[in-house]
């Protein structure tokens, strides 16, 4: 089966991306696995989250604000191709501290991001207890305080998931389900996928399969020093309206059910037996938001989050074998609006721009010290 | 219609939307509430549509009411006790 | 946190001889259970039950009386009002009771949660006036409580035991719905001789058919294309039967189409399962000692497939002997009269199975028909699910929210893996089943945030 491009992988960074380059024109065939995979895009947080990103990585924080520039465009074309709304909302986003030390930390993290995006570009800026209190009446009286950013917003992970499906296959594309890529060969000026549904054959390969890209990349001369971060997700009940905008660990749905999920920066956090990690969710957001506790959870999930040796992406075309590309991130939602808009169009092109010349694993090569 | 064939044992009154409702003693609130002719304990979240008790063992979650303040409990799993004030579960206001 | 040779979950007729033969063998045991007193629903309330009541349940009360007895006087720790939320894979189980959570530990798990009724999706369902079969029966034994306009509608013996114990109350239902189409019976027939060492079976569901038409009920056969009318509850069943429309005014319709195994808890700890064609329900994969593909994980009474109180009885009994014969214990000399008669008990399950299939009104809901009720989903957009390419319950939960409201699943889970396994062409056993997280029962934030803090107490104590 020819296609102009195989995305390997049908959760959120490759069908981002393979929307991407329906949208360029490219005749893209998506490579799923069966039902039980998409477990990063199940798991995702549904944050769309701009103000702590990319201190020390000034390329990944102009990234990830890009994407949040294109978010609206993206939320805007999925909902007039597709009928599915992603339920995205901009209303700015909220990072509480619950201890001065933790607020004065915060606050020299904000401050060096000034320093990246521009002072009058960035958009975040400290609050004290009392501003909190004013923007978001519901918390806690151990909040001292938190940051405020209007770039922030939020977004269903699965409704996004949904609206891309359906975008694909309305601008012509195909998804395949139960054909988990197994190896990738060349094939004439091309590359040929083998899968258990059979072998695909396009001139361009995306790899997108999270963690199942560190074995394929091996086919293609790709080098991905990627590992699994397990997280876990907590969701309740529906409740009426409480929150007006996300916060970095608890946010309310379209629906009303609260979510509760690891903190992106907490990167390091131990997640060793899934009751004790839950309950340890549960205490903070109740910290944040005490009115939570006589909410119940109906749900929770561990999901595997995607993460290489410095946690930020890697996006590569292989030398090896030009027309492959390297998708790996996390943050799938935040990342969906670069990665369609931005990102496809590269790949489409067959070149990746220099705004991601920082993103090559190469940069794991540097001999120690 | 329903009927009580046996009215042996103690009786324990509550409340259910402001009106008293009888109950044997040891006997879950939903089945009070369906010996009173009562077969609406909620609104749907999503439609807002009526329900009422389903499974009567605490699997299907449609019979939850709000119990002395505290939204989202079975009422077929909870026995009734004397005093309480129960009421229906309403679509805008599923949690306090 | 304390630790146990044995934790059983459930106190039913499984759960309650399994305690009581793991006790008799030496092996600390523990048993949780949801209900506020022991019995399960076969034999909910049954040290409670006044005579008016016992005289229902019929010469099956003695057996369940006896049972609660053996296991109350056994010795076996006892948690009642108890919801267990996760099981993790080193036996660890956190469960709800008094308005706390705790944490226990296994050397060996037995899942006794026996069965729940199969999801009926059918117009009308999710009106108030609507139960199922077993929650008629329910609320006749725990309360008395009986509807002189009840109509029963669906298949299966629990329909007509329901209907049977009804008119021994002295309140017949209004009418019974039947759904077996004809052509079932020959089928169920080359079952007739395999299913005659059961045959007290056999001849107690005559009795039952007997006294249904002795007291006058109206019995509809070969109904098909079953709607419940009403705008706020229901006021009436219409269906087709005999190729005539029917409509029976009544404010309380229960439905039934057979019992199915409850998977919640083998499913959380990822054991294995398979689809059985006959029962039309997914099944533990279990050694023949009733053990699941997770070693030290047991599975009895109905969970690990249908089988009734008898059976499950038995089958509690048999785990238990596993485990003591594991833990280096000797072993009872029963153990081998259990197994035989065990296998007489199933001998007429086939029969039943090829004759209470469930009706296809259920299994293929109409494109309008609402099939997951907390999130209400149609049958029609998991269809279109498919068509947008969902392999399976778990993507079509992803995209659609079917099976993420409080019942979890639960009432919706098997009618969807059927109509996306029909709409795929594919069994069910390819597409499977939701894959079930923890908390099993919705669980307050206070109390799953309390949890590390009892840990210490517990240790001092």
């Amino acid at each position: 089966m020819q296609s102009d491009a195989l995305v390997l992988g049908g959760g959120l960074v490759g069908a981002a991306t393979a929307y991407g380059l329906a949208r360029e024109g490219l005749k893209v065939t998506v490579l799923d696995e069966g039902d039980v995979a998409f477990r990063a895009s199940r798991g995702n947080f549904g944050l769309v989250w701009v103000q702590s990103k990319g201190d020390g990585y000034p390329d990944y924080a102009i990234w990830t604000r890009r994407s949040a520039d294109l978010w609206p465009s993206l939320d805007a074309m999925l909902k007039e191709e597709t009928g599915v709304s992603t339920a995205y909302e901009k209303p700015g986003g909220l990072h509480f501290c619950l201890s001065e030390e933790e607020l004065e930390k915060r606050k020299s993290l904000i401050a060096r991001l000034h320093n990246v995006h521009g002072a009058a570009n960035y958009g975040a800026r400290i609050l004290d207890r009392q501003e909190v209190r004013e923007m978001m009446p519901e918390i806690g009286p151990e909040v001292v305080g938190g940051t405020y950013c209007e770039h922030d917003g939020h977004a269903s992970p699965l409704y996004l998931l949904r609206a891309l499906h359906d975008g694909i296959k309305r601008r012509g594309g195909r998804i395949v389900a139960d054909a988990k890529a197994e190896s990738i060969a060349r094939d004439g000026e091309g590359y040929a996928v083998t899968t258990p549904s059979g072998t695909f054959r396009a001139g361009r390969v995306v790899l997108a399969a999270g963690l199942g890209n560190k074995a394929l990349g091996r086919n293609v001369g790709l080098d991905l020093n990627i590992a699994p971060l397990k997280g876990q997700i907590l969701v309740t009940e529906r409740t009426r309206p409480r929150l007006n905008m996300p916060t970095h660990v608890v946010r309310q749905t379209g629906e009303g059910s609260i979510m509760i999920g690891d903190s992106h920066e907490d990167v390091g956090f131990d997640v060793s037996s899934s009751s004790d990690v839950m309950a340890t969710l549960a205490a903070r957001a109740i910290r944040m938001f005490p009115f939570v506790k006589d909410l119940r959870i109906v749900r929770s999930w561990a999901a595997l989050r995607i993460m290489s040796p410095d946690g930020y992406p890697i996006y590569q075309q292989s030398e090896s074998h030009p027309g492959v590309f390297s998708v790996n991130c996390h943050s799938g939602v935040t990342l969906a609006g670069s990665h369609a808009l931005a990102l496809a169009p590269m790949i489409a092109k067959g070149a990746l721009g220099e705004e991601l010349s920082a993103f090559t694993a190469r940069r794991f090569d540097a001999p120690a010290n | 219609m329903p009927q009580r064939i046996d009215t042996s044992g103690e009786t324990v009154r509550f409340t259910f939307e402001g009106r008293d409702v009888e109950a044997r003693a040891g006997e879950t609130i939903a089945a009070a509430l369906i010996a009173s002719g009562e077969t609406t304990t909620r609104a749907s979240v999503v439609s807002g549509a009526p329900r009422g008790p389903f499974c009567m063992m605490g699997v299907c979650f449609e019979c939850l009411v709000e119990i002395d303040g505290v939204p989202n409990r079975q009422a077929c799993m909870i026995v009734a006790e004397p005093g309480m004030t129960v009421a229906r579960q309403t679509a805008d206001e599923v949690a306090a | 946190m304390n630790s146990y040779d044995v934790v059983i979950v459930g106190a039913g007729p499984a759960g309650m001889a399994c305690a009581a033969e793991a006790r008799q063998a030496g092996l600390s045991t523990l048993v949780l259970d949801e209900q506020p007193r022991p019995g399960g629903q076969i034999f909910r309330d049954i040290e409670v039950s006044d005579p008016g009541r016992r005289a229902l349940l019929g010469k099956d009360y003695a057996e369940g009386a006896r049972i609660a007895e053996a296991f109350r006087a056994s010795g076996a720790d006892y948690v009642s009002g108890a919801v267990v939320w996760n099981i993790d894979s080193a036996k660890r189980i956190d469960y709800s009771a008094g308005g706390r959570s705790h944490s226990v530990e296994a050397k060996s798990l037995v899942a006794a949660t026996g069965a729940i009724e199969r999801p009926t999706p059918m117009p009308g369902w999710t009106l108030p006036g609507v139960t199922t079969v077993g929650a008629a029966q329910i609320l006749l034994k725990t309360s008395g409580i009986v509807f002189e306009d009840l109509v029963l509608v669906g298949s299966g013996p629990l329909l007509w035991l329901a209907a049977s114990q009804m008119i021994t109350a002295g309140v017949p239902p209004k009418a019974i719905v039947e759904t077996v189409p004809k052509s079932r019976y020959r089928a169920a027939a080359r079952h007739v001789l395999r299913a005659l060492p059961g045959w007290r079976y056999l001849a107690k569901g005559f009795a039952m058919m007997r006294a249904v038409k002795r007291a006058g009920v109206p019995v509809h056969r070969d109904a098909e294309d079953i709607a419940i009318e009403g705008d706020s509850a229901a006021t009436a069943v219409t269906f087709t039967s005999g190729s005539k429309r029917h409509r029976i005014e009544t404010a309380h319709v229960a439905l039934h189409q057979g019992v199915v195994p409850n998977q919640q808890m083998t499913r959380v700890m990822n054991c294995q399962h398979r689809f059985d064609e006959s029962q039309r329900a997914f099944l533990p994969v279990l050694s023949e000692d009733f053990e699941t593909t997770v070693p030290g994980v047991f599975v009895a009474g109905d969970g690990a497939g249908i089988g009734g109180a008898k059976s499950a009885a038995m089958r509690g009994r048999l785990v238990a002997m596993r485990i003591a014969e594991t833990a280096g214990k000797p072993v009872s000399g029963e153990r081998a009269k259990l197994r035989t008669a065990l296998a007489r008990d199933a001998a007429v399950r086939p029969l039943l199975e090829a004759l209470y299939a469930p009706s296809d009104d259920v299994l293929s809901p109409a494109d309008a028909v609402m099939v997951c009720r907390c999130e209400e989903i149609t049958a029609g957009q998991i269809r279109e699910a498919v068509a947008l390419g969902a392999p399976g319950p778990n993507q079509v939960k992803s995209f659609l929210r079917a099976g993420m409201g409080p019942c979890q699943g639960r009432m919706c889970g098997l009618a969807v893996s059927e109509i996306i396994a029909a709409a795929r062409g594919e069994s069910p056993s390819t597409v499977d089943y939701y894959r079930i997280r923890p908390p099993l029962k919705p669980l307050l934030l206070s109390e799953l945030a309390g949890l590390g803090a009892e840990a210490p107490r517990e240790a001092a104590e």
